[in-house]
């Protein structure tokens, strides 16, 4: 039981990641590498806020806007000064690592235990009942996750939502609306990178500490669900790709979880990870090359 | 009223392969005059149209619009006043996006795209209404993603959201040259009704000489970046599919093609 609330409690937090990458990945067709110290970033805002005496409700805007800035510098990077989408990303990711230990006071950990969080304060003690604190977490992430999704939805219907996805599927549009194609971008990437700070931000309260390593690898974890979600979820028309996201990080943390309960070791995680997005990925273009062919 | 203005355009500049293509370019266009540009490849149709939409940059020159000189305006702030159809259907519309949502794209060029719902409803009639004209039965396919459609349903699209709100010029870049006879001809026939109708300043330049003779009011032949043939109005009508292939073959023969 304790197993299915962890995979729960740890889905919905990186859903919300994977939100991010869905709008960066899928939307925008920008591979953004930014998103591996975006994602700590979050963390160390929020750790450093909540030791700083700052209510825990107030950490999640302010890490999506921390991470909405840094996402806004890797599309000035690319946008102004013309340097690849790929790249971008790896010049903020590498710079902001350091920006991150600097604000956590040049230590690579801050703890916050006992510290009020989301998940542990005086108001959610009312109404906690005789329910247990794991089955709270997952409540809160899974409020926390639905809102980001149908904002995000609302977000795309809007005419600035359709113009960031028309500059992913066609630049030559955008630039035909007489709109710049580069504030687009920029836009899309502070969005993408805010969110996955959000996440950032509930993760290190749901854990109590902030570690500077916590961000390696995310970006795979987030095109992992992303990639499941959306391949996997394709058959099904009426379902909106933000759900797909979300059953998709689902899908992809019980799987690791499952391989760690067979009795994996955890230090084969990263290899585990990277053979189940290389076998995502085959599988998913093979299905539309067969797909290709018969029609 | 478009004027390009002693244009000077070199390639590859200060390299061994460097090439002159423009050098004292000149051409003025009038309101509502209806240009077809033919030429070989290589003689600068479509740098031509290029250096108009500011999709490439000139070494020289100026380029005035109703006389307001926007050389140095950026390509997309261009776009505002004009329309551009490309030879490929793909360039004009989002493939994953539905008609009804590219509809209200084209529909909401020139207003700002902030936080407004993307698709108005009331609008949706009028949006039927266009896609009926086509005759092409798109106006029932509104929640089709564009990337199913064939290139010519693609291409008439892309001429109807180009000429959405009101533009200035429009720009046709051999638009109907990917697309199979039939349909460059229903293509040509739509382009034709809505110049027509909507009295837009148009400057198609095509391959298809029959084309290029049946439409417009001004015929301009280009050769190695220069105009060499430029029929307006009454002189224009006299001009035949022969007269133009009687002056490639001059040309092919001057240049030892």
């Amino acid at each position: 039981m304790s197993i299915i609330l962890g995979v729960l409690q740890e889905s919905f937090i990186y859903a919300i990641l994977a939100l991010g990458v869905y709008i960066t990945y899928s939307i925008l067709d920008f591979p953004d590498l930014s998103v591996d110290s975006t994602f700590p970033l979050g963390a160390v805002v929020t750790a450093s806020l909540i030791l700083a005496g700052v209510p825990a409700l107030f950490t999640l805007p302010l890490s999506f806007l921390a991470g909405g800035i840094a996402g806004t510098v890797t599309g000035l990077i690319h946008v102004k000064l013309k340097v690849r989408d790929l790249l971008s990303g790896i010049i903020v990711m590498t710079g902001l690592y350091s920006i991150n230990l600097a604000i956590a006071g040049d230590k690579s950990n801050l703890p916050i235990f006992g510290q009020n969080t989301i998940f542990d304060n005086p108001l959610l003690a009312k109404f906690q009942g005789s329910k247990s604190a794991d089955v709270m977490i997952v409540m809160i992430t899974f409020v926390i996750v639905m809102i980001v999704k149908f904002l995000l939805d609302g977000y795309l219907k809007t005419r600035s939502g359709y113009l960031l996805r028309a500059v992913g599927d066609n630049e030559v549009v955008v630039i035909a609306l007489a709109k710049d194609k580069g504030m687009v971008k920029i836009i899309g990437l502070a969005l993408a990178n805010g969110l996955v700070a959000l996440a950032g931000s509930v993760y290190c309260q749901k854990q109590g500490f902030f570690e500077l390593s916590i961000g390696t690898g995310s970006i795979v974890i987030g095109l992992a669900s992303v990639i499941i979600g959306t391949k996997v979820l394709k058959r099904f028309r009426r379902i909106k790709a933000t759900t797909a996201v979300i059953v998709g990080t689902f899908f992809y943390k019980a799987c690791v979880s499952i391989a760690i309960a067979f009795g994996m070791k955890s230090s084969y995680l990263r290899l585990i990870t990277a053979i189940l997005f290389l076998v995502i990925l085959i599988l998913g273009s093979g299905r539309e090359k067969k797909r290709a062919i018969g029609a | 009223m478009l004027r390009l203005k002693d244009i000077h355009k070199y390639y590859n500049k200060g390299t061994v392969n460097e090439m002159c293509l423009f050098h004292n370019f000149n051409l003025e266009i009038a309101d509502q005059e209806f240009v077809s540009v033919v030429g070989s490849n290589g003689s600068g149709k479509t740098s031509m149209l290029n250096i108009i939409c500011g999709s490439i940059p000139i070494d020289s020159g100026t380029i005035m619009v109703n006389e307001k000189d926007i050389t140095r305006m950026p390509e997309y702030k261009r776009q505002r006043v004009i329309g551009r159809v490309y030879q490929n259907p793909a360039f004009g519309t989002c493939p994953n996006m539905t008609i009804l949502e590219n509809m209200s794209l084209a529909d909401n060029k020139g207003k700002p795209f902030h936080l407004q719902l993307g698709t108005k409803k009331h609008r949706m009639d009028y949006y039927r209404e266009s896609l009926k004209t086509l005759g092409l039965g798109l106006e029932d396919k509104m929640d089709v993603k564009v990337g199913v459609l064939s290139g010519g349903q693609r291409q008439a699209m892309a001429l109807l959201m180009s000429t959405m709100t009101p533009i200035d010029f429009l720009i046709l870049d051999e638009h109907t040259a990917a697309l199979d006879p039939k349909t460059a001809e229903i293509i040509m026939e739509l382009t034709h009704k809505i110049v027509k109708e909507k009295q837009i300043t148009t400057i198609m330049v095509t391959h298809n000489l029959r084309y290029a003779v049946e439409y417009g009011n001004r015929l301009c032949m280009m050769h190695q970046g220069k105009v060499i043939l430029d029929k307006k109005q009454e002189e224009k009508k006299k001009v035949k599919i022969d007269d133009i292939l009687t002056k490639f073959n001059e040309i092919s023969i001057e240049y030892g093609n």
